[in-house]
């Protein structure tokens, strides 16, 4: 598997170079934010805020309301937690497109609970007007700007930096709402987000060859949660559907997941992996092994689906590269 | 409309009547804002007649039924800022941050003739845009404010939107004094200084109150002048019910910084019975002070 480096940072600039009124706005986490080479090639379009996001989110509220395009970037916590109500009444009550671009969400940085978003997606999902997306890989990071970009209101993007896997070919970029098929089969639905999808496709492989047909899909669009293909495919599924998310288990892919076996009576059973609570801070390999959102909690939960014991091991799983992620 | 200029007996005479429609509000319903309407007629009436460069109203002349919350199928509809003019290069923006102040502001509009006279008779009304707190949709307003300290900065973003743009035009906020305890402000203080915002300036109504009290028994603020000029901005305070007083700060040099004109007042101006001391954030009229007031009222 191919790892990219600092996609976003190459993204980024070729994006506002065809895109005029794009802005960055940054906290003082720029550089941590792959934008400090934007900075370099664009100084007059990179706006300093200081450590200050409650003033930078409403500040870009009213630079949108004159036509510019500002992308905020610093962590993903400081983008929803701390500004909340910011959020919500400067930028989303009014519609206003302003990109929250949030770095190292949930585990991806061992900076511990205050650097860690582990229920944004849960918080964010109830923002009116808000559309959430949840980068997976190079290829997603090359696409998700274009697709803010349309969707011409708030857009929280969960955004991965420096080393990424490319785990989908470069010539088919993520579709909005459109869940992204990587294996077929009707026995068990998985639905995978963000770094866990890597993990799922390790699990795939190995299930496959134990006879076990999974549709394997990875989700990148969480708010709208209305692809039709995810609903045809949970209910074709014989065992039900698993879902394994960088996130708490509330209010994330699972939670929307259940809302729609419910909304539309498909009543197959459903086995959520996230985060139980709150994380403290690690390296990435040792958390997702910590707290199970790892390739090997994704056997168990098709076994405890399937009702058979599949004899995988830990071993059989560590066919696929792992990218760590070491820095605050 | 054409533009009109007002002396300063006409600027007192739009106050005026500013304080008694709220004076009249207050007794048809039994309580609102009034002591607000106090403190600012003369800020609010100057703002509009003579300190910001505002183009006609473009707004309905009659209030309308609550045109819908803002979404992606709901981006036409009337703004509250349709009010105060067309969005013009060179005509200035005034945002309310005290949107409590809704009522005076909708009084201001009517007596400057940018909306119907008869207005007030859908204020508070359900279903109607003349909403106790303003938002988007509120004649007169440009945004949702009623949490404080974010429109300051979003003033603040528009007003740098509009430096980088080249307009000559102003943005304007309004902002009671209370809420310069909250953090934000002084965020915005900071970015507004450090990007030399020139054409941003900031009204303060320093009335002395909030809702628990007066300022500095819940939690000091002076010295305020200070504050903001070592923040990075440029500070004056004057009497704000002195209408030449008030509408000459505004003619203060401040190059490459924002101007904040602290203007201080009392929410007892002009109906003397609030002088005697009482909760003063929601004047409630009880039955035993109906005569007094509605003598007030006539003799207005």
């Amino acid at each position: 598997m191919k790892i990219e480096v600092n996609t976003h940072e190459k993204n980024m600039i070729r994006f506002a170079a065809e895109h005029s009124e794009v802005v960055v706005m940054s906290a003082d986490l720029g550089s941590s934010c792959e934008v400090k080479k934007f900075r370099q090639v664009y100084p007059d379009r990179y706006l300093t805020m200081g450590i200050a996001e409650q003033n930078m989110c409403s500040w870009a509220a009213g630079m949108a309301r004159e036509g510019y395009r500002p992308f905020l970037h610093t962590f993903a916590v400081f983008l929803y937690r701390r500004i909340l109500d910011q959020l919500e009444m400067s930028v989303a009550y009014p519609n206003l497109p302003v990109v929250f671009v949030g770095f190292v969400p949930g585990i991806t940085t061992p900076g511990g609970v205050t650097h860690q978003s582990i229920n944004d997606v849960g918080v964010l999902r109830t923002v009116p007007n808000m559309t959430i997306f949840d980068i997976g890989d190079a290829t997603e990071i090359e696409g998700v700007l274009d697709l803010a970009y349309e969707c011409n209101g708030p857009v929280y993007i969960r955004m991965l930096r420096k080393e990424v896997p490319r785990l989908f070919p470069a010539n088919e970029p993520m579709q909005f709402n459109r869940a992204r098929v990587l294996s077929e089969g009707d026995d068990i639905v998985l639905l995978s987000s963000s770094i866990c999808t890597e993990e799922a496709m390790r699990a795939t492989a190995a299930l496959k060859e134990k006879g076990v047909s999974v549709q394997h899909m990875h989700v990148s669009t969480l708010k709208p949660f209305t692809d039709p293909t995810i609903v045809e495919a949970i209910n074709k599924s014989k065992y039900g559907v698993i879902t394994i998310e960088n996130h708490l288990d509330i209010g994330g892919l699972g939670t929307a997941v259940a809302d729609i076996i419910a909304e539309n009576g498909l009543g197959k059973r459903l086995v959520k992996i996230g985060l139980p609570g709150y994380p403290h801070g690690a390296s990435k390999m040792y958390l997702m092994k910590k707290y199970g959102i790892d390739a090997m909690h994704l056997v168990e939960a098709v076994e405890e689906l399937t009702g058979k014991k599949l004899g995988i091991q830990e071993d059989d799983l560590e066919k696929v590269r792992f990218v760590d992620f070491l820095e605050v | 409309m054409a533009e009109k200029k007002y002396s300063t007996e006409e600027v007192q005479k739009v106050a005026n009547q500013i304080r008694k429609q709220i004076l009249g509000v207050a007794l048809q319903t039994g309580g609102c804002y009034l002591a607000q309407a106090c403190s600012s007629a003369e800020i609010i009436a100057s703002l509009y007649t003579k300190v910001m460069n505002l183009g006609p109203s473009v707004g309905n002349w009659e209030p309308i039924p609550f045109p819908g919350v803002p979404g992606p199928d709901n981006m036409d509809y009337q703004r509250g800022s349709a009010y105060n003019g067309a969005p013009a290069p060179d005509k200035d923006r005034f945002f309310v941050s005290c949107c409590h102040y809704a009522s005076v502001i909708y009084s201001a509009l009517a007596a400057t003739g940018r909306i119907s006279p008869n207005c007030m008779e859908k204020f508070n009304v359900d279903g109607w845009n003349m909403e106790m707190i303003g938002a988007e949709h509120s004649p007169g307003f440009e945004n949702t404010a009623g949490s404080l300290g974010q429109t300051i900065s979003i003033a603040g973003g528009t007003a740098h939107a509009r430096k980088r743009r080249g307009d000559t035009g102003k943005c304007y906020v309004l902002l009671g004094d209370g809420e310069l305890q909250e953090g934000q402000t002084w965020e915005c203080i900071q970015a507004a200084g450090h990007y030399k915002l020139d054409n941003f300036i900031v009204v303060v109504d320093a009335n002395d109150q909030q809702v628990e009290g007066k300022i500095a028994d819940q939690m000091t603020e002076e010295p305020i002048v200070a504050r903001f000029e070592s923040f990075g901005a440029t500070c004056v305070e004057c009497n704000g019910h002195d209408i030449e007083a008030f509408c000459k700060a505004f003619e203060t040099p401040h190059e490459g910084r924002p101007l904040v004109v602290i203007a201080r007042t009392s929410g007892a101006t002009g109906i003397k019975p609030l002088e005697k001391p009482r909760s003063m954030h929601f004047i409630r009229i009880g039955k035993d002070e109906r005569d007094e007031f509605q003598k007030i009222y006539d003799a207005m």
